[in-house]
């Protein structure tokens, strides 16, 4: 038996299902595949519009096999995640090339779903989400389309939104009490985590320049009361001691579970939302106190047990004023102070001069920090090229450069007049947003600073950006750049709506992040223990998800049935009054009108008759007549129905 | 002329006399005058007409059928033609006949009786279907084909005609497509004792129909098309409808249900009943009323056992509850 073909509105839902599926892939699919794949869509639209037959199985096959070749070529291998996406992406979209039968739609269906599902493997933020749930309603409207009959879009789009909203309980119980596991559902393959950008453990001229572009967010700041001044927002990354003459790298450390100082003076309370960055390190405003299940090292930095591949919150408290390093150990002071051979003697040079020159430690940094403020060295995003010896060249010759140039000119010079001095990378700043009062801080943000060792003060910190570009520091990086720079757009200054609508927008994706893709294991336990529910393990939160599905399914059920049998108020009015009639002895037969009715009664009870009359009459005008009746109509059929008490 | 929805039902007692109720209750009282005792078929004659429907009214001879006819067409004041069927009888004897003229040396049509307002089509299954089908054309079309050209009917166009139960003896009956284009089928029957005896002791009936005047005064009848047609219709009524057609297709005591365009024809019938109500919309109780008529020749009961179409009509209202 052949089936029978599709009509147009059905295969026309299809297609829209598919390109609101396919459309959000186009980001990371190959582009030869996306053009591929959006001239596949536009063939089977024309196709259907003209009503042409589709093409033959044999080219089907070869452009399948084209399709094959393209993911090879791209990929070199059809293994993981990316390939996988692109195949079926591609299948999709040939797929609809020979779908002419319900039964093949249904097929193309439940391939959108899957579609729309690994969109997710990618992104999981509230665009990707309401694109998914876009494709889901085109889906199941070319479920309806092809189950029913044809009916015009609207009604169509309509129907499964309906269905769609319908489901929204369900899911919110299904959301809130399915068992969480920590970490992604399913296990991801190696590339899940390639693409995080962020700081890295190491710095070389150029790296932090390269962030200064990037507008995405590292991590968020609630603060309990008022954050600390700008010129305090300094969040500790990776310390960088050991200097080869390009790169900077961490010396040796080692954890504790405890800090190795004591925390005094002022105290800032907040919660960190961080993004994920692939590496272990916290970025905590300095200094932070004890908190469980971190550990501190030797540098003052935090770390996490393990890599953050997932965005984390932690609750923590932080001490500005805190003195560190006070007994630093001979090692530690002693790498701090190395220098490789043969790299930037002029500095070194600088250095030894300083030394000569300055009425001990103190003086020493005095004098280096007023030298850098003389050199007229200028804070830019794109400085111009280094020779071999780079710090030599930004000093002496270019004088241009970003924080990661000043820092380690900085910490050489100081090293050169033998002063103990590292290079601390991290973010500083970032931007109160007004709606929410987080403080965000993008990756644009990320900044490198120094620290220098002073005997009986400890480790002091020390900007040297802040000599040359006060304002980088005060008001962030685009006041810092001179007009001309090459900014991301919404890292700019000048536009006052546009940064409103951004920050209308970081403050509703951080809901989005805080209560959806935050939901952990332990949000969950804090929720459901509000709820009652101590100590839930996955036996009761099965048995919670059970009964909560039933309950909302019950709900829905009721809700159906009632909508059924008594659409609003004037049925019910009117089926009380049958009801009280019926418990009298006289009873309206289903098929009986309310005027033949109230004629009948009228015969087998006089006394009834004019009161069923009246009533009958307006309930006629007001369920059959035209909808402009007086209003005064209703409330007098309800009134007296409400007095209509027969004995 | 003034519509009837513009005049609201508590404004329009100045203008009694050419309310469309008003038309109708004197149509009515003056046909019940000389058809005694059968208000009920005359009204739904009266709703047939009103809603442009052309009407078979099938009875046993002798009972009034072509009085009735003859009494709608003198009340309502259209011109009339009568068409005695007969079995000899040719479709030129309906439509008309192109004659040679000498003196204009080509033919020339000479339109039939069937080109009046109101035509009575008396005794319509005597006739061969060749000649039914003659007729049963121009009430679809209302207009004559004859030699490659038309002629159009005079308007308004109704056809009433009258036939004899099935079962007598040199009758074709009609076919269900032909039956199907009447919008309504209704019987006399035999009228009641103290009609029978009005009847025998009163004047004769021809003589009361020749002095019968006509109720209607010029253009009324074109209100009363127009008002039928702003009978509203609710999305609940609909419903109602839609649920009767449905029934009568899957109900299992049926082998024919109703047409899309019996669902026409029902809301067109309820209408016209629903203005005679003094109405401004139709009520389920309007469909059920019109039912028997507008249904009962276009459902065919299943299997071999007649069943008066009466009775299949009752059972298909009371298996449908109201929405």
């Amino acid at each position: 038996m052949t089936e029978a073909r599709l009509r147009r509105d059905q295969s026309g839902w299809l297609l829209a299902g598919a390109a609101l599926t396919l459309a959000p892939h186009a980001e990371h699919l190959p582009l030869a595949l996306s053009a591929m794949c959006a001239l596949l869509l536009l063939w089977r639209g024309i196709l259907a519009h003209t009503g042409r037959p589709l093409p033959h199985r044999l080219l089907l096959l070869a452009l399948a096999t084209g399709m094959v070749a393209i993911v090879q070529i791209e990929f070199q291998h059809f293994f993981g995640k990316d390939p996988g996406i692109a195949l079926l992406a591609g299948l999709l979209s040939l797929k609809l090339l020979e779908t002419d039968s319900v039964r093949d739609g249904r097929a193309v269906v439940l391939l959108s779903f899957f579609m729309q599902l690994g969109q997710f493997l990618y992104q999981q933020n509230m665009a990707v989400a309401a694109l998914a749930l876009l494709g889901a309603i085109a889906a199941i409207a070319s479920l309806l389309a092809l189950q029913g009959s044809a009916v015009p879009a609207g009604l169509r789009a309509g129907a499964a939104t309906r269905l769609v909203l319908q489901g929204v309980p369900l899911m919110l119980v299904l959301f809130v009490l399915f068992p969480r596991v920590q970490g992604p559902l399913w296990g991801l393959p190696a590339d899940a985590y390639s693409s995080v950008t962020g700081l890295s453990n190491s710095m070389a001229p150029g790296d932090l320049a390269r962030l200064g572009e990037s507008s995405e967010i590292a991590f968020r700041a609630a603060f309990e009361g008022d954050p600390p001044p700008p010129a305090e927002r300094y969040w500790r990354g990776p310390v960088l001691t050991r200097f080869d003459g390009h790169t900077w790298r961490p010396g040796r450390t080692h954890a504790t579970d405890a800090p190795a100082y004591r925390s005094q003076g002022i105290a800032y309370s907040y919660t960190l939302t961080l993004e994920p960055h692939n590496q272990s390190w916290l970025l905590a405003l300095d200094f932070p106190g004890t908190a469980p299940g971190l550990a501190y090292t030797d540098t003052f930095q935090l770390l996490a047990r393990e890599p953050v591949r997932n965005r984390q919150r932690l609750t923590l408290v932080s001490y500005p004023h805190t003195p560190v390093g006070l007994h630093e150990s001979a090692n530690t002071l002693r790498q701090a102070l190395e220098l490789p051979a043969g790299f930037n003697p002029r500095t070194r040079e600088l250095g030894a001069r300083l030394r000569t020159e300055a009425n001990g430690t103190d003086d020493i940094v005095a004098r280096t920090i007023t030298h850098f403020q003389d050199s007229r060295l200028t804070y830019t995003l794109e400085p111009a090229p280094l020779g071999r010896d780079d710090v030599d060249s930004f000093l002496f010759d270019t004088r241009q450069g970003f924080c990661e140039h000043f820092s380690a000119a900085f910490v050489v010079t100081l090293r050169a007049a033998g002063v103990p001095a590292r290079v601390v990378t991290g973010y500083q700043g970032g931007e109160l947003n007004p709606v929410d009062g987080t403080l965000v801080i993008r990756q644009s943000d990320a900044h490198a600073w120094t620290e220098a060792w002073l005997a009986g003060r400890g480790w002091i910190r020390i900007d040297p950006t802040a000599a040359s570009a006060p304002l980088r520091i005060q008001n962030g990086l685009a006041a810092a750049l001179p007009d001309s720079a090459r900014l991301p757009l919404l890292a700019r200054g000048d536009m006052a709506w546009l940064r409103d609508l951004r920050n209308r927008l970081d403050a509703l994706d951080n809901r989005w992040n805080q209560w959806v893709l935050g939901y952990n294991p332990a949000r969950q336990k804090a929720l459901l223990a509000a709820l009652g529910f101590a100590e839930p393990d996955w036996q009761v939160l099965t048995a919670l998800m059970g009964a909560g599905s039933a309950i909302v399914m019950g709900l829905l059920t009721i809700w159906a049935l009632r909508r059924r049998s008594s659409a609003d108020a004037i049925d019910r009015s009117w089926a009380r009054f049958c009801q009280r009639l019926t418990a009298v002895g006289c009873e309206r037969a289903a098929w009986e009108g309310p005027l033949d009715f109230a004629d009948r009664l009228a015969c087998e009870r006089p006394d009834l008759a004019d009161a069923a009359r009246a009533i009958a009459a307006d309930y006629a005008r007001l369920r059959y007549g035209p909808a402009d009746a007086d209003p005064a109509l209703g409330r007098r059929f309800h009134q007296s129905i409400k007095n209509f008490r027969p004995r | 002329m003034l519509l009837w929805s513009h005049y609201p039902l508590n404004l329009t007692l100045k203008k009694a006399h050419t309310m469309p109720i008003h038309i109708a209750n004197r149509l009515v009282e003056a046909a019940s005058r000389i058809i005694l005792g059968k208000e009920h078929a005359v009204r739904l004659a009266l709703a047939c007409v009103f809603a442009r429907g052309h009407l078979l009214i099938e009875d046993i001879p002798g009972v009034g059928k072509t009085t009735l006819a003859h009494v709608l067409a003198r009340l309502l004041g259209l011109q009339f033609q009568r068409i005695q069927f007969t079995s000899d009888m040719l479709p030129a004897d309906i439509v008309g006949v192109s004659v040679f003229d000498q003196r204009d040396g080509a033919f020339r049509f000479h339109p039939g009786p069937v080109f009046a307002q109101l035509v009575l089509a008396d005794e319509i299954n005597r006739a061969t279907p060749k000649a039914q089908s003659a007729l049963l054309e121009a009430m679809e079309e209302r207009q004559i084909s004859a030699e490659g050209r038309t002629w159009p009917l005079p308007e308004p166009f109704f056809v009433i005609a009258t036939q004899n139960p099935g079962d007598q003896i040199g009758t074709f009956a009609l076919p269900e497509s032909q039956l199907d284009r009447f919008l309504m089928r209704i019987s006399l029957g035999y009228p009641d004792r103290a009609a029978e005896r009005a009847l025998l002791a009163g004047e004769d009936r021809r003589d009361l129909l020749a002095r019968l005047p006509a109720v209607l005064q010029p253009g009324e009848l074109d209100t009363l098309f127009a008002a039928t047609r702003q009978v509203h219709v609710g999305p609940r009524l609909l419903d109602y409808v839609q649920a009767l057609l449905a029934h009568s297709r899957d109900a299992s005591g049926l082998s024919l249900g109703l047409s899309p365009r019996a669902g026409l024809a029902l809301l067109g019938a309820a209408r016209a009943w629903a203005l005679q109500a003094g109405r401004d919309h139709v009520m389920p109780e309007d469909v059920q009323a019109v039912l028997p008529a507008v249904a009962g020749h276009r459902l065919r009961p299943a299997g071999d056992a007649p069943q008066a179409a009466d009775e299949l009509t009752r059972r298909l209202i009371e298996a449908v509850p109201l929405p």
